[in-house]
């Protein structure tokens, strides 16, 4: 009797699993250059899904949303949160993490904890002030569905992340792979100080790769809050962590693992709320869905550890 | 840091200034400046009013403190309580000026976190200018912070924790006005099966303790009343994305679903389940009641029914008076929480005002307030009647149901 | 130019120190309220450590404060105590992390587990809650049972430390990191769901009433009682990190941290030592737990989130990690700030608010911005402190040391010596 939820089970599965993809791959570019987790990319996200909702509010409010091609508006709402959240990582770098970049090991991540503190209320103070509340609900922008039958029904907002994130992630590979800033991205990766002695200004790639994987955050957040249509300044920590987990699920420092990693995320979530209550009579409900996500990212770290997409890296004597 | 260090010995010397000049009335003139978008603090009114009476308050500070999250997400309830917890403080100050007292609010921020909660209850039982707590808003903090108010013998007036335990442990100090679980979630169990006709249910709550507490009492009065239990599911606070749970949901099809929990969650909830097609009822505790509610649900608000004890302040015209006045002076919605905080406020004041008139005008001590205040009888709060027992549970037991509108919440009716 | 001066800097001499203390314990005595003359008291410590002067002069007046002269001034407020006891809570902790983070290098985000399981063993035992799965009506144990249950969270903590390392241990670096973030939180979801089918944590509803420790009849629940159980305790670790620092297991998590290849290849077995690493740092935690559970008298699984896991981490990294000084002052700077500074500048605020000196409209109350603040400070200490605000000294003597010794006249040299010893003193 439960199977024939499933179609719809993996449909909203995919939905939340592309958007953990493209804030993972936020954290996995950021982590293959410098091997750093930088803790403040769930709340970049965060301040995306604020940025597009206050554009589209206040578009709302002035009336220019009436008659705009849905489409368009959501297109203009993306690149302005797009261009913001990038600022806001390329100057998080500059200010936070560039000083630091000698520093033991760990030190980035207090900075980055601090950051994170500090993007958060600064976020509800700014709604608090200009809207008297910090929880937003988010105008939306595509109301319909398309029905498949009695199998499942896909909300147009749930196709369109799952769209948009493909759309980010070929684009971020094809951008890696076939540019010239592509590959001095993966030089620094590789290899900083070699990369540096080919010229490349390792500084200046280090900003793109905040750019960039803020902009996505930024991006990623847009569409949670025209999918989920509420956002509150902690919805951050819980998605930063998620998108984190799947980063590492699928090697962290690897692009194609981390869209692996999220979406297996996702599915894995959706699958042990809607049906692990059922399968066990209610001895183990929805509420263990995270156990299930984490024992499953802990059974593969221990078979292969270095995730499902890693390479395993040969030490050197 | 520097800059930091600058504004706060400025603000220092500020202080020291006006403390030397003996005036009160800075805040005329500042209350003019304020832009309009940030919107007034209520603090400024009375004192507004009676200005002249700034020399008056030799018998002392009184502080009433309030104990409640004002910051991380749970931030939004917390402040609701502090808010018209302050605004119950603000509107009788002049009373207790008159009698010689300064009365201020001593708002804490408790962070929801159990630690933090105890910490600041030693500093408020250290504190002799402190006379009583409104707080909390999550029983796992307020049970251990209640064990210091009971050292101290601060009184302390919950305006929300529900868990029945709270008071079952022969604390003096600890009293509450609202509805303990094992009342309202019984009553809105009979409701839904009495009057809405479910034969089916299944139940979602949020794993804290209210919610759970709540869930599980409604739980039993389902299975006493033969409705079926089709689910009985947690959800994790926070989250924006409950697809999976009512995926389940949706493929056993209930007459209603029960949500134990607050609005942050029942209002995405109830929005998601209907874009899933869902038909049936959706029922919560008074954790759904916020205006808040209705903006996070949007239109699946409609028909939404949940228990509260607070009866319907908006149905009389003095009520809505109040409302509005609210609404002005605080530029903040009128929340249930609020509402609560309020009328914790009131009990407390008005049993320093019994406590003081009994010390013969003098500076009370805290056992006489923590006596007075236990004896609260009748006292017909802006929406909630209470009347302490012997244990601190407030015997005004009744539980109103209400339904959402589209854009408002109605009165139903009394749950029987 | 920071360095320079450091380096120059000789200590502070004996008479400052003293006339320090002796000033802030008299205005502390005087002015019972002065937050200022309490954090002088508490800073008095860190001047200590910077005065020039032998260590036993040091102990001497170390232990004099602590001992005498804050009970003295400060024990009859009780938030001050309060406050002392949580600073002395999260000392403990930080000194337990530190063993895995600052010797070992294991980055562990689920620290917090070990706290919880060892609250939770007193907890569950210590009220009636232990009924619930055990036949007989055993339970409630009184007070005096604290004093055991310290060594079985101990052993609690360490068994759920190896149990949780055998297989965690095995992934390196960041990996470890979320391995060890997925095991805190499925420990704490567990925790939370554990009261079906069988009732063993109560859930959501946590635990109630934890009796306070007992000693020959006197019940201790007050702060200033916990103040000494919780100084007693760090007294232990202290001397446990002392010990282990260098001893030969500490000084193989040193050569696990700065090369594990290395290490491996010098005879240490990885996987013990990172597991003795895990286990030790674990019982104290465990211990601490205990302490935490008396204190608090109620538990619930929301003392025990992944925040509270980054929170030690921050207080390790900022004190310096792998130094002990360091990660006392760490985590005593950062459990001030939140429980007191913190909160006493918000009360400051809030009183000049209402006698109308500065108007900050209501979404801007004070009391809200302690996070922000929090936040903005670890950003600053980050970056002025990288290597944490009393970095881990080397030891710069340690060749010199072995010169001298005996193996140093051996015309063989020092390493068949050494590997002898390696072989020979196992135990």
């Amino acid at each position: 009797m439960m199977l024939n939820i499933l179609p719809q089970v993996l449909v909203d599965g995919l939905t939340l699993g592309f958007m953990y993809a493209v804030v993972a791959l936020g954290y996995t570019m950021v982590y293959g250059i410098l091997e750093f987790i930088n803790f403040a990319h769930g709340e970049i996200f965060m301040v995306g899904a604020f940025v597009g909702t206050e554009v589209l509010l206040i578009s709302d409010s002035l009336g220019a949303l009436e008659g705009m091609n849905p489409f368009v508006a959501l297109f203009l709402t993306l690149i302005i949160a797009m261009v913001l959240t990038g600022a806001l990582g390329v100057g998080i770098e500059r200010v936070a993490y560039r000083p630091l970049r000698g520093a033991p090991r760990l030190v980035p991540l207090i900075s980055a904890i601090g950051v994170s503190f500090l993007l958060q209320d600064l976020v509800r103070f700014t709604e608090a002030l200009a809207r008297n509340e910090f929880y937003l609900n988010s105008p939306t922008l595509f109301t319909g569905s398309i029905s498949l039958g009695s199998i499942a029904t896909i909300p147009t907002k749930g196709l369109i992340v799952i769209v948009l994130a493909i759309v980010m992630m070929i684009s971020l590979t094809l951008f890696i792979n076939k540019t010239k800033w592509g590959i001095a991205m993966r030089a620094v990766a590789q290899d900083q100080s070699t990369a540096s002695l080919m010229t490349i200004n390792v500084d200046k790639v280090i900003m793109l790769t905040f750019l960039i994987g803020s902009s996505l955050g930024g991006a990623t957040g847009v569409l949670f809050a025209q999918n989920y249509g509420t956002i509150d300044p902690y919805i951050g920590f819980i998605l930063g962590l998620k998108a984190f987990t799947a980063a590492v699920l699928g090697g962290i420092g690897n692009l194609r693992g981390a869209m692996v990693g999220g979406v297996l995320l996702g599915l894995l979530e959706s699958l042990s709320g809607a049906f692990m209550g059922p399968l066990t009579n209610g001895a183990f409900g929805a509420e263990y869905k995270d156990v299930f996500a984490f024992s499953i990212l802990i059974l593969v770290l221990l078979f292969k550890p270095e995730g499902l997409f890693g390479e395993a890296v040969k030490e050197k004597v | 840091m520097k800059k930091l260090s600058h504004i706060s010995i400025l603000s220092a010397v500020l202080a020291t200034s006006v403390a030397l000049t003996g005036c009160a009335g800075t805040s005329n003139s500042s209350g003019g400046s304020n832009t309009g978008g940030g919107g007034q603090p209520a603090q400024n009114q009375p004192s507004t009013s009676g200005s002249g009476g700034g020399a008056a308050t030799d018998g002392g500070v009184i502080k009433i403190a309030t104990q409640t999250p004002l910051s991380g997400n749970q931030s939004s309830l917390g402040d609701a309580i502090k808010t018209g917890a302050e605004y119950a403080l603000n509107q009788r100050k002049e009373e207790f000026k008159k009698l010689g007292f300064d009365i201020q609010l001593f708002p804490q921020d408790d962070q929801a976190d159990p630690k933090i909660g105890v910490s600041n209850a030693e500093m408020l039982i250290s504190n002799p200018d402190v006379y009583g707590v409104v707080g909390h808003l999550n029983s796992g903090v307020a049970i251990p912070s209640s064990v210091k108010y009971e050292e101290g013998k601060l009184v302390m007036v919950s305006p929300a924790n529900t868990a029945v335990k709270l008071t079952e442990e022969g604390k003096k100090t600890v009293h509450r006005i609202c509805a303990r679980d094992d009342a309202q979630g019984p009553k809105a169990a009979m409701y839904a099966k009495n009057t809405l006709g479910v034969k089916t249910a299944f139940i979602i709550h949020d794993k804290t303790a209210y919610g759970q507490g709540l869930s599980d009492q409604v739980k039993l009065q389902f299975e006493k009343d033969g409705v079926q239990l089709l689910g009985y599911e947690g959800i994790t606070q926070g989250e924006k994305d409950y697809s999976a749970v009512l995926n389940q949901v949706s493929a056993k099809n209930p007459d209603i679903i029960f949500f134990g929990g607050l609005y942050p969650e029942g209002g995405i909830l109830v929005k998601q389940a209907r874009e899933k097609g869902y038909k049936g009822y959706f029922m919560g505790g008074d954790g759904l009641d916020s205006s808040d509610m209705i903006k996070i649900a949007g239109d699946a608000v409609e028909g939404v029914v949940f228990t509260s004890v607070a009866g319907d302040v908006t149905q009389t015209e003095e009520g809505k008076k109040w409302a509005e006045e609210y609404k002005k002076t605080t530029n903040k919605p009128l929340e249930t929480y609020s509402v609560y905080g309020f009328d914790s406020m009131n009990v407390i004041l008005n049993g320093v005002m019994e406590a003081i008139k009994a010390n013969g005008g003098k500076k009370p001590t805290r056992e006489q307030v923590l006596e007075a205040v236990h004896k609260t009888k009748d006292f017909q709060g802006q929406f909630t009647k209470v009347t302490f027992d012997e244990k601190g549970d407030n015997t005004n037991a009744d539980v109103f149901i209400y339904k959402y509108d589209k854009d408002k919440s109605t009165f139903v009716g009394k749950a029987e | 130019m920071a360095n320079l001066t450091w380096k120059t800097f000789k200590g502070i001499p004996l008479a400052l120190t003293l006339v320090w203390i002796a000033g802030f314990a008299a205005a502390l005595h005087f002015m019972d309220k002065s937050v200022i003359a309490f954090l002088g008291i508490l800073s008095s410590i860190v001047l200590i450590y910077y005065t020039n002067t032998s260590k036993a002069i040091k102990m001497v007046i170390g232990a004099a404060v602590l001992l005498i002269v804050i009970p003295l001034v400060a024990g009859e407020n009780r938030y001050y105590m309060e406050v002392a006891s949580q600073v002395g809570i999260y000392v403990a902790m930080a000194l337990g992390l530190n063993i895995v983070v600052g010797f070992a290098g294991l980055l562990d985000l689920g620290y917090v587990a070990f706290f919880a399981a060892g609250a939770y063993a007193y907890a569950i035992f210590s009220t009636s809650q232990a009924n619930e799965f055990i036949a007989g009506n055993l339970f409630p144990l009184s007070g005096e049972w604290f004093w055991p249950f310290l060594i079985v969270g101990l052993i609690v903590a360490a068994v759920f430390g190896v149990l949780l390392g055998l297989p965690v241990l095995r992934v390196k670096g960041d990996y470890l990191a979320i391995v060890t973030l997925g095991f805190g939180e499925i420990i704490r979801i567990i925790f939370n769901n554990l009261d079906k089918p069988i009732n063993i944590t109560n859930g959501p509803q946590g635990i109630t009433p934890i009796p306070s420790p007992e000693l020959f009849g006197i019940k201790m629940g007050t702060p200033f009682f916990f103040y000494f159980i919780v100084l007693f305790v760090i007294a232990f670790i202290v001397l446990a990190n002392i010990r282990f620092e260098h001893s030969r297991l500490g000084r193989a998590w040193i050569a696990v941290r700065e090369d594990e290849l290395a290490a491996q290849s010098m005879g240490i077995s990885l996987l013990n030592t990172k597991l003795a690493a895990f286990a030790t740092g674990a019982s104290f935690a465990g211990v601490v737990g205990v302490i935490f559970a008396a204190k608090q008298t109620f538990i619930d699984p929301t003392s025990f989130t992944l925040m509270e896991s980054i929170g030690i981490l921050v207080m390790v990294i900022l004190g310096g990690s792998g130094s002990i000084p360091g990660v006392v002052l760490g985590a005593a700077f950062v459990t001030i700030l939140q429980v007191q500074l913190l909160k006493e500048f918000s009360n400051f605020l809030h009183s000049l608010q209402q006698s109308g000196i500065i108007n900050l409209p209501n979404q801007l109350d004070p009391s809200k911005f302690q996070r922000l603040i929090f936040g903005i400070m670890l950003i600053l200490a980050a970056l002025y402190r990288p290597n944490g605000l009393i970095p881990a000294k080397r030891k710069k003597n340690d060749l010199d040391a072995i010169k001298a010794s005996d193996y140093g006249k051996e015309k063989l040299g020092i390493l068949g010596k050494l590997s002898q010893l390696a072989s020979g003193k196992q135990s």
